[in-house]
């Protein structure tokens, strides 16, 4: 075949009677062969293979970023959750240390409360003790009273009963007795209120 | 002059040139009148290749790749990081990426054809298949940016250079718009067919070299060997050229793209 030759200085025939072909010559069969070659591989690879890689690289990214964002909710919400565990147990040492000082002021009060109700009682035990002693020392000056008549009586009448023989002795004992009972009289007197 | 099979038989060394890239003299079959030589054949193998691979690949992606998805999204996305998110930027590469993926793998695939056994040919040290590719980056290159800033004022992106006083305009405006609009295309193309070109050559300077000096005999039993042992060598610098170019031409376009698409210079 002929081929076209820019640069070529001279087309002589050889021997075989084939042209020396000048290495830089265009041989447009060869030019539009590539071209069509290459476009069919291009058309190839831009139908079939770019496709595909492209996708599987746009899956791989969003795996890898999927499993980076879940990473970083999980992050959070562990976050969320630590600060309302603390949260709550800062109520729960708040809650505590109130219970406690309402505890504390509650049984100080309690014990106030209840000194002064033993106060109370003991002053209310002094006192029934206080007029039950008078109430009883009463009833033993009374019950005294009537005994010391008695004897007095009985003394008066045994004095009386026996002989007046002996005027002397017997003058000489009402004497002791009336001084007697006139000492008790003046003590108890003064004793007694 | 049939290059290739010739170069070393004979008792005259026939060194190997232009010739050896040639192979319109000698077509696989011809279809339908037009005659179908190697690197055509090479051009839809290495198309199918690239193809088959990601294929494989992405057709069953999964969140968590297996190997081969592993080595396909690798393969992927070394281009569409390094390469597309990088120098385009994030907001816009998305859409270029199937194409610089494309033009890497089928260009770098191509290049390690002259590297693999029973192949041995770098499709791209034909001119015009490096010239096909180059004048596309042209068209893609322009066309983004003509959309983008509409056509006049895409001339002025691409012609006129900011923060230069307006007097240096006459010298600079014809340059600037040499150097991106004219320029770029030409150096494109040549730079991969060049490497291609020339580091084909040397291989087969080497090996075929080597063959005639041991087939030669005498000092050429020492200076064969050697010959040889160079051509290991230089296949192993090949196989980094290989990459290079491609990776290089893929850059070159994102970096074109990107200064199309920039709002200022």
């Amino acid at each position: 075949m002929q081929n076209l030759i820019f640069l070529a200085e001279g087309t002589e025939p050889t021997e075989g009677g084939h042209a020396p072909e000048n290495p830089l010559g265009f041989v447009p069969v060869e030019a539009a062969l590539s071209l069509v070659v290459f476009g069919l591989l291009f058309f190839l690879i831009w139908k079939f293979v770019a496709p595909r890689f492209e996708q599987t690289f746009a899956e791989r990214t969003q795996a890898i970023e999927g499993g980076i964002a879940a990473a970083e909710s999980k992050q959070a919400e562990a976050d969320a959750k630590l600060a309302e565990l603390e949260k709550q147990l800062a109520d729960a040492r708040h809650e505590a240390a109130r219970i406690r000082e309402e505890a504390r002021e509650q049984g100080a009060a309690i014990i106030a409360e209840m000194r002064e109700q033993a106060q109370a009682e003991s002053q209310r035990i002094v006192e029934h003790g206080k007029t039950q002693i008078e109430a009883e020392r009463q009833q033993a000056v009374t019950s005294l009273r009537a005994e010391v008549g008695a004897l007095a009586t009985g003394l008066a009448g045994r004095i009386v009963g026996e002989s007046l023989e002996d005027e002397a002795r017997q003058s000489r004992v009402v004497d002791r007795f009336l001084s007697e009972l006139e000492a008790q009289n003046g003590t108890s007197a003064g004793s007694v209120n | 002059m049939f290059g290739i099979t010739m170069a070393a038989s004979g008792d005259e060394f026939v060194a190997p040139g232009p010739n050896s890239f040639d192979f319109d003299a000698v077509p696989l079959f011809n279809l339908g009148g037009l005659a179908v030589t190697k690197p055509m054949v090479q051009l839809l193998l290495g198309a199918l290749i690239v193809f088959v691979f990601f294929y494989a690949a992405a057709r069953r992606a999964t969140l968590v790749p297996g190997r081969l998805q592993f080595a396909g999204e690798s393969a992927y996305g070394m281009v569409r990081n390094s390469v597309g998110r990088d120098i385009i930027g994030s907001h816009d590469f998305l859409r270029f990426v199937p194409y610089l993926v494309t033009l890497f793998f089928f260009i770098l695939v191509n290049n390690a054809f002259a590297s693999i056994p029973g192949i041995q040919f770098p499709t791209f040290s034909r001119a015009s298949m490096a010239y096909a590719l180059a004048g596309l980056s042209w068209v893609i290159y322009n066309a983004v940016g003509i959309k983008k800033h509409g056509f006049l004022g895409y001339l002025k992106l691409q012609s006129v250079p900011s923060g230069v006083s307006p007097v240096m305009y006459p010298l600079l405006v014809p340059l600037e718009f040499f150097s991106n609009i004219l320029v770029r295309p030409v150096t494109l193309a040549l730079r991969l067919f060049a490497n291609m070109f020339a580091g084909h050559l040397l291989l087969i300077l080497f090996s075929t070299g080597g063959l005639f000096l041991i087939e030669y005999g005498g000092i050429g039993y020492v200076a064969g060997p050697l010959a040889w042992v160079l051509a290991i060598a230089i296949s192993f610098l090949e196989l980094l050229v290989q990459f290079l170019q491609a990776y290089v031409f893929t850059l070159l376009n994102a970096m074109y793209i990107s200064g199309a698409l920039a709002d200022e210079h």
